[in-house]
């Protein structure tokens, strides 16, 4: 089987962290694919949750948006979007979620809503949607995003979903962000200073090309480790169930 | 649907054609099109590509929403050309998160001055929209953010099935279709089958929609596309990721609507051009639910 591009890698990377958890808010785009990706393999009692207003969704095929058909047949509950976010999201039992975002700064904060200036943006993106309050409410974040100069800056030019603020966030809030998972490494947040630091290395990435990649010089942990390459058996899931006309997985 | 689109639809209106991907009234966009409607607010969560053909098209002024983009795929082009260029005008926007747009309708329905949410702590929402306000509980030291109602001129809510006096079922994903018709002061319904009243007594848990507040009732199967009915039609995700090259070139986009929504009259017409091979491969294979015993009190 041909090798991971650095997307599917991401994915990958991503599904395997949710090993153990229960509860996942699931986003659009990359997140959905990875808990899927779990559910089929690591995680196979992961409880799906998604805003649309479903838990414990089971979707047979990859839902190509995150309100697709498939993620109510069979599922152990539809309700209305207000029920979602107020009493499974606020009401404190989503354990994990997964956000993305157009740019993300070194305590996790994460813009999706403009590049440049709000009144008169260079590129308008589509906004919080729910991002904003799962930021705020789950328990813990995961972040999956490709990295680049221009998508790991030193300043986001817009924050809509907080992360761990300039370094330390508000007690009664959920954990926050606590892994990045990038096409090239993965990251956790220094509980004192609750800045970014580098965790893993992806197979055939360098410490260098993740400085490059970044617009602030990055942290390193002590013990930096080169994530497992993706099984045959994860890439087959992902191919051939989950995105076999390669939407998300082949673009990057 | 013409007629009630003409009777209820006002130019300068706020209208919200809502449905959380599922349920999405694309027949009665594409009416407000025929019928050249102006200067409406458009207000819906997820503009998606329904109000990117009505905004392309030139009925709306100023959008309410909390995401914008063509889901699973990428951007509304024709959107972001009139905020980021102003191309061919500009196009107001008063943005929130989805809890905060929920709770707008939570508000307008219930006749709230406004909904509480914990959201928006730490956000540049607040500061670029200063209707989103941070206010003291009365009952201790915490703060919440406060979102103003929002009650618009005109909902128009597809479901499953609704009898003629207007009380509608659905199943799916609710989305906002209750809290929305609840909010406005004119609701249209539109369903894909009218049913007897019997039915739906046989089963009220379904009914979110009581015929009490509902303005007309407009009988339109397959008005979603490319949209979808749970248990009807799937959603078209080929029409989805088509949109993302015709919408990309304003040229294109002129021709498609010309081709699929000005020169037709109606939405049967609509249905016809899409072709029975395409209805055909949206069509599911059947999943019924088992049915509950109400019981018998007389």
């Amino acid at each position: 089987m041909e090798g991971a591009t650095p997307t599917e890698t991401m994915i990958v990377a991503s599904a395997r962290h949710l090993a153990g958890e229960r509860v996942c808010f699931v986003g659009i785009g990359p997140p959905n694919i990875a808990c899927n990706l779990a559910r089929r393999t690591v995680a196979p009692d992961l409880e799906l949750v998604y805003e649309a207003g479903v838990f414990g969704a089971v979707p047979e095929r990859l839902p190509l948006s995150i309100g697709d058909p498939s993620l109510v047949t069979g599922a152990t509950s539809v309700c209305s979007m207000f029920e979602l976010f107020a009493y499974y999201l606020q009401g404190g039992l989503v354990d994990v979620a997964f956000l993305s975002g157009s740019q993300i700064d070194r305590f996790g904060n994460l813009n999706t809503t403009v590049i440049g200036d709000y009144s008169s943006p260079k590129v308008r993106l589509p906004g919080s949607g729910g991002a904003c309050e799962i930021a705020i409410n789950a328990h813990k974040v995961f972040v999956i995003m490709p990295q680049s100069t221009r998508t790991f800056v030193e300043k986001i030019d817009f924050r809509t979903s907080p992360g761990h603020l300039t370094g330390k966030r508000p007690a009664h809030w959920g954990a926050g962000p606590s892994v990045v998972v990038t096409g090239l490494g993965m990251y956790e947040f220094d509980d004192d200073s609750g800045e970014m630091c580098l965790t893993n290395l992806h197979p055939g990435v360098s410490l260098d090309d993740v400085q490059q990649a970044t617009s602030w010089e990055l942290r390193v942990g002590d013990h930096v480790s080169e994530t497992p390459a993706p099984t045959e058996q994860e890439l087959r899931v992902m191919r051939e169930q989950l995105d076999p006309q390669g939407i998300y997985t082949r673009g990057g | 649907m013409s007629a009630a689109v003409a009777d209820l639809v006002r130019d300068g209106d706020v209208v919200a054609i809502e449905g959380f991907t599922h349920l999405i009234c694309f027949a009665a966009g594409h009416e407000i099109i025929r019928q050249r409607k102006r200067d409406l607010t458009l207000a819906r969560l997820t503009p998606d590509v329904v109000y990117d053909q009505m905004i392309a098209a030139g009925v709306c002024k100023k959008l309410v929403f909390s995401w914008m983009g063509n889901p699973g795929v990428g951007s509304l082009h024709a959107i972001r050309r009139r905020v980021e260029r102003a191309d061919p005008a500009p196009l107001e926007l008063e943005e929130y998160s989805h809890f905060g747009m929920v709770g707008r309708y939570m508000a307008g329905a219930s006749k709230l001055p406004f909904w509480p949410l914990r959201s928006y702590y730490e956000s540049d929402l607040p500061t670029v929209n200063p209707r989103i306000i941070e206010i003291s509980s009365p009952y201790g030291d915490e703060t919440v953010y406060a979102v103003p109602p929002l009650n618009p001129d005109v909902a128009i809510v597809h479901v499953q099935r609704a009898s003629s006096g207007g009380d509608a079922q659905v199943w799916g994903l609710l989305g906002c279709q209750k809290e929305v018709a609840f909010a406005a002061d004119r609701v249209v319904v539109v369903c894909e089958e009218l049913v007897d009243d019997a039915v739906v007594r046989s089963d009220p848990n379904r009914t979110v929609i009581p015929g009490l507040i509902v303005d007309a009732v407009v009988v339109e199967p397959r008005a979603c596309h490319p949209s979808y009915a749970q248990g009807y039609y799937d959603r078209d995700n080929r029409f989805y990721v088509e949109w993302d090259k015709i919408a990309r070139d304003s040229a294109r986009l002129s021709e498609w609507l010309d081709d699929w929504v000005y020169s037709l009259s109606s939405h049967q017409d609509y249905v016809a051009k899409l072709g029975e091979e395409r209805w055909a491969q949206l069509t599911p294979t059947e999943r019924w639910s088992q049915p509950v015993n109400y019981g018998r009190y007389d």
